[in-house]
C-alpha cells in the first residue's frame, strides 16, 4: 500500500456506465410494466400503469445523466488499480462466503470467511485468527438463537454436533 | 392538556425497569455503531430488527429509536478524536472539531458536541410534542389525494434540497419506486416485474436495501483506504466539562438557529446531513470570529451537531403522525412497525396511545442518558476505535450477512444484500444519492395506491390533485421544491443582472 501506481479508470468512463446500467434497468421495467399491462381495466388502472411511468422516468432521466457525464470531463480518476483490487478483495471472498452459506451454513462460513480476511488481508497471528473467527460465530449463536430465538441457516457440521 | 396526560402516560410506560434497561443497551449499542465505520444508524437498525421481532412493539421501538439516538451521538467521537466522521451527518464535525482536538482540546470539543447534540434533539421532540397530535388530527382528514399529495411533496423536496444533481437524484428514486413495484400487485393481486423469477414474488425488501447500500457500500469506500487506521487518544473530566458548559450559553443564539435548521431540514426529508453542513455554512457567514471557523472555533463544533441531532430526531414527525420517514433510519423505523402489525400514519395516535407517548417519553430519557452514557464513556468508545479495521470489518461484514438472513430467514436476501452493496458503492462513487432511493422502496406501494385510488376516484383525470385548497397547496409546495435548485439559481441571476 505504501507505492500507489497513479493510474485507473477514469471517472467517466465509470459514470457513463452507471447511466447507462440504470437507463438499461429503466427499459427492463418498461418492458414488465407492458407484459403486465398499462391500460386501464375493470378494476381501474392495470398493474404495469403504475411503474410504466417509473420506467419513462428512469430512462429519461439517465439520458440526461449520460448527457451530463459526455460533457463535462474533468480528467478525474474513478479509482486507482490499487484501491479496486483493495476493494476486489473483499468483494469476492464476500461472494464467495455469500455463496456457499445455503451449503456450510451461516457459522462455517462465517468462522472460514472472518479467518481469511483476518489472516491474509490483516497479516495476524494464527491465536488471534482462531480466537475471534471463532469466538464470534459463538457468541452469535448463543444471542441470537438462545436468547432472542432467531434461527440461523445450518449446515451438516450442526447437524452433527446435534445444534 | 389531554397531550400532557397522554405524556405523563407515556413516561410511565417508558420509566418500566425493562424498558430502561433496553433503553441503555439501545444507546450503548448505537454509539458503537455510530463509531464503527461501515456501520451507520440506518443498517445498525435494519440489522437489529429482528432481534425485536418477538418484543412487544412499544419496548422494541424505544431500543430501536435509541440506538439511532446512540449512533447520532456516536458520530461525533470520530469525528473530533480522529478526523474519520462515523456517520454522514458528522462531517461538518470534523472541520473544527478535530482542529481542536489537535489543540489539546478534545474534552472541550467533545463536551460541546454532545451537549449540542442534547440540545438540538431536546428542541426537536418538545416540538414533536407540541406538534405531531395536530399534524395527526389533521391528517386523518386526509382521502387518497392528500395522501399522494403529501407522498409527492416528500420526494420532490429530496430532489430540490438534495446537493447531488437533480437528474440523479430522481434516477435514484425512481429505481427505488421500481424495486418497490416489484412482485404482487397489492390492488389487482397480480405478478408484475418478477419476469419469472420465484424469489422475487414478494419484491425487494427495503431492509436488505438498507443493509446493502448503506453496510456494505460502506465497507468497500472504506476499503480504497486500505486497512490502515490511526487511533488517538480521549480524555474528558468533570472539571473540562463544567467550564465547557459554562461557555456554552453564551452560543445561545446559534443553538437557536440550528435548532430551527434541524427541524426544517429533518421534517422535510432532506436529512440531517444536509442540516448539519448548512447550519455549519450559516454559522461560519453569521458568527463574529467566522474567519476563524476551521480552526478549532467551538462555534464551529456547537453549529452542525446542534443542527444534525435536531434533524434526525425531527425526521419522526412526519414518521409517526403522516407515516412518510424523514431519514432512512425513521424509514427502517417505519419498517418495524408494519412488522410488529402496526399501521404508520395518523391512525397510531388514536389507536396506539400507548405506543406513540411512549416512543415519545422515551426520546427525552433516551437522549438524557445518551448524553450521560456518552460524557462518561468516552474513553471506552475510543477504544473501540483503535480495534484495526482489519478485525472489524469482517465482523462487521457478518453482521450484515445475518441481518440479511433474518429479515426473511432467506439466504437469497443475502446474496441480495452484497449485490446491493456493490451497487451501492458505485452509486455513491458516482455521486448518486441513496436515501431517496431507500424511502422510495419503502414509500412506494402506498404512494401507489394512493396514486391509483385518486385516479380511480376521478375516472382518470389528473385534476384531481388539484380538486380542492388543501391538496392543491401541497402540490403547489411540491412543485416548488421540485424546481428549487432552478427557481434559486434564476432568482441569483435576477440579481447579478440588475446589479
Amino acid at each position: 500500500m505504501t507505492e500507489r501506481s497513479e493510474r485507473g479508470p477514469a471517472h467517466k468512463t465509470l459514470e457513463i456506465g452507471m447511466a447507462l446500467l440504470i437507463g438499461v434497468f429503466g427499459l427492463v421495467v418498461i418492458f414488465g410494466s407492458l407484459k403486465a399491462g398499462i391500460n386501464w381495466g375493470a378494476e381501474g388502472p392495470r398493474a404495469g400503469f403504475f411503474p410504466f411511468y417509473i420506467g419513462a422516468a428512469i430512462v429519461v432521466a439517465s439520458a440526461i445523466n449520460l448527457w451530463h457525464a459526455q460533457r463535462d470531463d474533468d480528467g478525474r480518476l474513478f479509482a486507482e488499480w490499487g484501491q479496486l483490487r483493495q476493494v476486489m478483495s473483499v468483494v469476492v471472498p464476500t461472494a464467495i462466503y455469500v455463496g456457499s452459506m445455503p451449503f456450510i451454513g451461516l457459522y462455517v462460513a462465517s468462522m472460514v470467511f472472518i479467518a481469511w480476511f483476518m489472516r491474509w488481508l490483516g497479516g495476524y497471528r494464527w491465536l488471534t485468527v482462531v480466537a475471534v473467527a471463532v469466538g464470534m460465530p459463538v457468541l452469535t449463536y448463543l444471542v441470537f438463537e438462545r436468547w432472542f430465538l432467531v434461527p440461523l441457516p445450518k449446515g451438516p457440521l450442526e447437524e452433527w454436533l446435534g445444534l | 392538556m389531554e397531550e400532557l396526560a397522554n405524556l405523563f402516560h407515556g413516561f410511565a410506560v417508558a420509566l418500566q425497569p425493562y424498558n430502561i434497561m433496553l433503553m441503555i443497551i439501545g444507546i450503548t449499542l448505537g454509539v458503537i455503531i455510530g463509531v464503527l465505520p461501515g456501520l451507520g444508524g440506518a443498517n445498525g437498525v435494519a440489522i437489529l430488527l429482528p432481534l425485536t421481532f418477538s418484543m412487544p412493539p412499544t419496548s422494541a421501538i424505544i431500543m430501536l429509536s435509541c440506538i439511532y439516538w446512540g449512533a447520532l451521538f456516536g458520530g461525533a467521537i470520530t469525528s473530533i478524536l480522529f478526523n474519520i466522521p462515523g456517520e454522514p451527518w458528522s462531517v461538518a464535525t470534523t472541520f473544527d472539531g478535530y482542529p481542536m482536538a489537535q489543540q489539546g482540546r478534545p474534552g472541550e470539543a467533545l463536551t460541546a458536541a454532545f451537549t449540542s447534540s442534547f440540545v438540538g434533539a431536546l428542541f426537536a421532540v418538545i416540538m414533536i410534542t407540541l406538534v405531531a397530535p395536530l399534524v395527526a388530527g389533521f391528517a386523518l382528514r386526509f382521502g387518497p389525494a392528500e395522501k399522494f399529495a403529501v407522498y409527492f411533496l416528500a420526494f420532490c423536496s429530496f430532489v430540490g434540497l438534495s446537493k447531488e444533481p437533480p437528474f440523479k437524484t430522481i434516477a435514484a428514486m425512481m429505481m427505488g419506486f421500481a424495486l418497490a413495484a416489484v412482485g404482487l400487485d397489492s390492488i389487482t393481486g397480480q405478478l408484475r416485474l418478477t419476469f419469472g423469477i420465484t424469489e422475487l414474488l414478494n419484491g425487494f425488501d427495503f431492509l436488505i436495501a438498507v443493509i446493502g447500500l448503506f453496510g456494505i457500500g460502506e465497507i468497500l469506500l472504506t476499503m480504497e483506504e486500505g486497512l490502515a487506521f490511526r487511533g488517538g487518544n480521549a480524555k474528558i473530566n468533570l472539571r473540562v466539562v463544567l467550564h465547557t458548559w459554562r461557555e456554552l450559553p453564551a452560543y445561545w443564539m446559534t443553538s437557536l438557529r440550528s435548532c430551527l435548521i434541524g427541524c426544517w431540514m429533518g421534517v422535510t426529508p432532506a436529512g440531517a446531513t444536509p442540516a448539519s453542513f448548512m447550519s455549519y455554512g450559516i454559522a461560519k457567514r453569521l458568527a463574529r470570529r467566522g474567519n476563524n471557523f476551521g480552526k478549532g472555533e467551538i462555534e464551529g463544533v456547537i453549529a452542525p451537531e446542534t443542527a444534525a441531532h435536531a434533524a434526525g430526531t425531527a425526521a419522526l414527525l412526519p414518521m409517526l403522525s403522516l407515516g412518510v420517514p424523514g431519514s432512512p433510519t425513521a424509514a427502517v423505523l417505519l419498517g418495524g412497525l408494519l412488522i410488529w402489525g402496526l399501521q404508520p400514519g395518523p391512525m397510531l395516535f388514536v389507536e396506539q396511545k400507548e405506543f406513540v407517548w411512549g416512543l415519545i417519553a422515551s426520546m427525552y430519557l433516551g437522549n438524557l442518558a445518551g448524553l450521560i452514557v456518552v460524557l462518561t464513556c468516552v474513553p471506552i468508545f475510543a477504544a473501540i476505535l483503535r480495534v484495526p479495521f482489519g478485525i472489524i470489518a469482517p465482523l462487521i461484514l457478518v453482521l450484515c450477512a445475518i441481518g440479511a438472513y433474518s429479515v426473511h430467514n432467506s439466504t437469497f436476501d443475502v446474496m441480495l444484500m452484497l449485490v446491493f452493496g456493490v451497487l451501492g458503492y458505485l452509486l455513491k462513487k458516482c455521486n448518486y444519492p441513496l436515501a431517496p432511493l431507500v424511502l422510495a422502496i419503502v414509500l412506494g406501494d402506498k404512494a401507489e395506491e394512493a396514486f391509483r385510488q385518486s385516479l380511480l376516484g376521478s375516472q382518470g383525470s389528473l385534476g384531481v390533485f388539484f380538486s380542492n385548497g388543501l391538496v392543491s397547496t401541497i402540490m403547489a409546495l411540491g412543485l416548488v421544491a421540485l424546481f428549487w435548485s432552478a427557481i434559486q439559481e434564476g432568482y441569483s441571476r435576477l440579481r447579478t443582472s440588475m446589479a
